[in-house]
């Protein structure tokens, strides 16, 4: 690697216009909204800077207060179902013979790529009134029936009636688990991948047995790649505004809903630039304690 | 001693990776407290046998036991053997301590009784004061002791070892040589060794199996195997040696008389019987160097110099010859001024005594 | 009767950390799969369904892609879609590749800084970027249009075109580099005749994946969008909320099958040219 300075022309060159665009792009609209969480809106919807705290005030008041309690709820159920249920198949994977892992990492990764909106839709063929689950259900309950008419007991289970699976806040988690599962397998399997086996070995050759060299060994090994699985995944299923839109029911609403609103409907942009805000200052932290933690341990690096 | 049961019994074992058979019916029997080495070159399969004496690999056919138990279907963490890992393994999320104490806590040995046996096992690898320290502040070396130490402090019926000294620099690898020789005679118990390097392996072991591409070729004390090699590729890997091409012409008395290419007729004192094509070799170091043509009673060759290699303590000198084989010469340089001072270019004669003459098979 | 034993015991034997070989892991690695693609075979199956009401199965049909592909705002929000991922592509992976290339060969001060602020757009819910943009156009004076859209889009897709190119970058051999300059070629030439080359199926992987990316995203092109801008998965949400019949089905289908064809082709490229040059 080398030091910028060496070869400034070619530095400026490469660096420069991305740099620009993000710049211009992403960091100044971050801090135009960041300065408008103190402004105030006007009466006709628009907004007046100030320096005033009322929106982040209004942003812990108990009806706010509530979303965002329950987007960090379901934020870390969907979280951990992630984790159940990704840990074996990144495991899986990242011991897999070599020529497979590349084959299984695309199937896990390609639905990733489908939009988002169309997975989220799919749930629905699957969960709806008459979607694929309750189709089943009441055809088992037909064939029930009509076996049960055979046997001169007609009636007995009365009428289908169709689960009603959708549109409540444990499809909300489903379909958050869903669209984020990858997220988390990625980072899990390239740890898991790159962890060296004589150390799961030699925790066998010592007489742990499987549970136990997992919990000794591998976890506190795989450690890094959890972590940064899992707080990527919190992240965005805290603030995810699709799934809780079209598959949560009327008291599902999540802070990303909340935040559209306050940008469509009620137009109140600085209480919904506080309410980004009180989202993303958590991500800001998370990554700033990370950056020092490893500045830190390069430090100590060198010095040994 | 003599009749004792072996502690290790490998018997016809034979391992396939698909279609790629990296152990070939291999049988070796280890005796307790012997210090054994697995020898060959990379891909001989010493390596996959050594991980099936753990338990990390499966075996495709034959019988694997420790001492006397079958070891099929036991897995690595219920056997009576330990292993010390090529990279050492040290859980770099613990104290050194805490790497040693692993195997004992999870056999359930209780607390008190652990702290002592950790200690003593540090004691053993001259770690004593390290026990807070964690890995990552500790040299190659030393993660290597703290590895012995954590496989020791179990008491496993056999240490294996995979390249021990592989990772080590020169000065260091001639000390923990020594060092793991004098460890396995204080502590008793039967050490097994993988290792690519010769010198290892003559200088270390007991006994030695000398395997090529899955099959064990020569299984003997060092001494046997320098001077009494069963076959062409032991004595090509074990040391140097100088081959030439011969066929058999007969035998006379406890000689075998054999047409040499470019020397003729050569009698060879050789206790068996031999026909056909054969090679017949000579260790350099038994050679000796003449500028007059040697007496009777001595196999003679003459060649000119065409390199001089120095080795401080000793040189090697090659002479190419009128069989067509280039020979080399191992003098000790065991004088500090003058010696033997050879040029590149001067004709010498070299010869040697007859019974140090090497009769070998493919 | 012990030959059969252990004949039958060696079958059996599994190398203790073969994971994969472990029932358990097969159960759960197939129920994961099944979890993941059972809905979209599902959405997929249903298109080709006859009968309106699309959750029920009644015969096999494709009178609904027939009446998606005479849609027309349908086809004209499919349209604006290609022409958005288009522009967004060309100019995101030319940018997200130099700084990617920039990244991988410089060290700079505040370098772990910059690194982890280019990373946000990732990491960041998509609501907050997209209120971010609405927010930062209106105060410029911008209006919403398509342009925006890609404005938008490219500042999101830079960042995963630096990291797909840095990641390429990893494998090459530096004294490559070195060579050329060491048989006369200047910095330029070293950089087009060995370099570059180099890192062209990184740039092929990178693009295809910016493409991807843009095509499928909805909340931040919902916001970013000027009134009756409508690009395909925008207009897809707008049928969803008036009428779920198996058009919108038809109409996800074709948008799955563009961009999985597309990330497939990525990928594979991708894992095919990374072993390459190593050997």
């Amino acid at each position: 690697m080398e030091d910028w300075r060496k070869n400034k022309l070619p530095f400026t060159i490469f660096m420069g216009p991305a740099t620009f665009w993000l710049l211009v792009f992403f960091t100044i609209p971050v801090v135009v909204i960041w300065v408008y969480s103190f402004g105030e809106r006007g009466p006709l919807g628009q907004t007046y800077l100030a320096f005033s705290f009322d929106n982040y005030l209004r942003a812990i008041e108990p009806i706010h207060l509530q979303i965002l309690w329950k987007s960090i709820w379901i934020g870390g159920v969907s979280t951990l179902l992630c984790l159940i249920v990704g840990f074996p198949v990144a495991l899986g994977i990242a011991f897999a013979p070599d020529r497979w892992k590349n084959p299984l990492l695309l199937v896990v990764v390609l639905p990733f790529f489908t939009n988002m909106l169309i997975r989220t839709f799919a749930w629905i063929v699957v969960l709806g009134t008459r979607g694929v689950v309750n189709s089943g259900l009441g055809w088992m309950h037909g064939a029930l029936d009509g076996l049960l008419t055979l046997t001169g007991q007609p009636d007995l289970m009365g009428d289908f009636v169709p689960l009603e699976l959708l549109y409540n806040n444990y499809t909300v988690v489903v379909g958050l688990v869903y669209v984020h599962l990858p997220f988390l397998i990625l980072p899990l399997y390239a740890t898991l991948e790159k962890l060296d086996r004589s150390y799961l070995e030699a925790s066998l050759d010592l007489g742990a047995g499987q549970w136990r060299t997992f919990f000794s060994v591998l976890a506190p090994l795989a450690m890094p790649g959890i972590v940064t699985g899992c707080m990527l995944v919190f992240i965005l299923s805290m603030g995810n505004f699709l799934v809780p839109d079209r598959l949560g029911g009327t008291d599902s609403l999540m802070i990303g809903n909340l935040i559209a609103q306050e940008f469509n409907k009620a137009r109140d942009w600085p209480f919904g630039a506080a309410l980004s805000f009180v989202v993303m200052y958590p991500v800001f932290i998370f990554f700033a304690i990370n950056a020092l933690r490893a500045r830190r341990q390069e430090r100590a690096r060198a010095e040994t | 001693m003599t009749d004792a049961k072996p502690i290790i019994s490998i018997r016809n074992v034979t391992k396939n990776f698909g279609r790629v058979t990296a152990v070939d019916n291999v049988s070796i029997d280890v005796m307790p407290g012997e210090f054994f080495a697995l020898l060959g070159p990379s891909g001989c399969g010493k390596t996959t046998l050594l991980r099936m004496l753990a338990g990390f690999e499966t075996v495709s056919e034959g019988d694997i036991e420790i001492d006397g138990q079958p070891m099929l279907g036991v897995s690595p963490n219920k056997r009576p053997v330990n292993m010390v890992f090529q990279s050492y393994a040290v859980f770099p999320h613990m104290t050194v301590f805490d790497n040693v104490a692993y195997g004992l806590k999870v056999t359930g040995v209780p607390k008190n009784e652990i702290t002592g046996q950790v200690e003593e096992a540090l004691a053993l690898v001259h770690l004593e004061d390290y026990g807070r320290r964690k890995p990552d502040q500790l040299s190659g070396g030393q993660r290597q002791r703290v590895a012995l130490a954590r496989a020791l402090v179990k008491k496993p019926k056999v240490l294996l070892l995979d390249e021990p000294l592989s990772a080590l620099d020169a000065k260091l690898r001639e000390a923990m040589r020594l060092e793991l020789v004098r460890l396995q005679h204080s502590v008793g118990i039967t050490f097994v060794i993988v290792t690519h390097d010769q010198d290892e392996a003559l200088s270390m072991a007991d006994r030695a199996a000398v395997m090529d591409r899955g099959v064990v070729r020569q299984i003997a004390p060092p001494g046997e195997l320098y001077e009494h090699p069963n076959s062409l590729f032991v004595a090509d890997f074990i040391g140097k040696v100088n081959m030439m091409e011969a066929k058999v012409a007969g035998q006379s008395g406890g000689d075998l008389l054999v047409e040499v290419k470019g020397m003729g007729r050569l009698a060879v004192p050789y206790a068996g019987a031999a026909t056909g094509d054969i090679g017949v070799a000579v260790r350099p170091e038994k050679t000796v160097l003449s500028a007059e043509k040697p007496g009777e009673g001595v196999i003679a060759l003459k060649g000119k110099v065409s390199d001089v290699a120095y080795y401080g303590s000793e040189s090697n000198i090659m002479l190419d010859t009128e069989t067509g084989v280039q020979f080399i010469s191992t003098v000790q340089n065991d004088a500090r001024d003058s010696g033997l001072s050879v040029a590149i270019g001067d004709d010498l004669w070299i010869s040697w005594a007859p019974g140090n003459t090497l009769v070998l098979a493919e | 009767m012990t030959d059969a034993i252990v004949s039958r015991r060696h079958r059996r034997e599994v190398n203790p950390l073969e994971y994969l070989k472990r029932p358990w892991m097969w159960l759960a690695l197939l129920g994961c799969f099944v979890f993941l693609y059972f809905p979209i075979v599902t959405l997929v199956a249903f298109s080709f369904n006859s009968y309106k009401r699309a959750f029920v199965w009644k015969g096999f049909s494709l009178k609904w892609y027939e009446k998606a592909m005479s849609n027309a705002s349908l086809h004209e929000a499919f349209i604006n879609s290609m022409h958005v991922a288009a522009v967004s592509t060309v100019v995101s992976t030319a940018l997200g590749a130099m700084l990617g290339l920039a990244l991988y060969r410089y060290w700079f001060p505040w370098k772990g800084t910059y690194e982890g602020i280019i990373h946000l757009p990732i990491v960041i819910p998509e609501i907050c970027m997209a209120v971010a943009m609405v927010t930062f156009f209106w105060a410029v004076g911008i209006d919403l249009s398509l342009t925006t859209v890609i404005v938008s889009h490219i500042a999101f897709t830079i960042p995963f075109v630096a990291v797909v190119i840095r990641a390429r970058m990893a494998g090459f051999d530096v004294s490559l580099e070195e060579a050329s300059r060491d048989l006369g070629a200047s910095e330029w030439q070293t950089f087009w005749y060995v370099t570059f080359p180099y890192m062209i199926p990184g740039l092929v992987a990178g693009a295809l994946m910016s493409f991807v990316l843009s095509l499928d995203d909805f909340v931040i092109t919902f916001f970013t969008a000027g009134v009756g801008d409508n690009t395909f998965p925008v207009k897809i949400y707008s049928m969803l909320r008036f009428s779920v019949t198996p058009e919108v089905n038809a109409a996800s289908t074709v948008l799955i099958v563009i961009t999985l064809s597309l990330t497939l082709v990525a990928m594979i490229m991708q894992s095919r040219w990374t072993k390459g040059p190593k050997e």
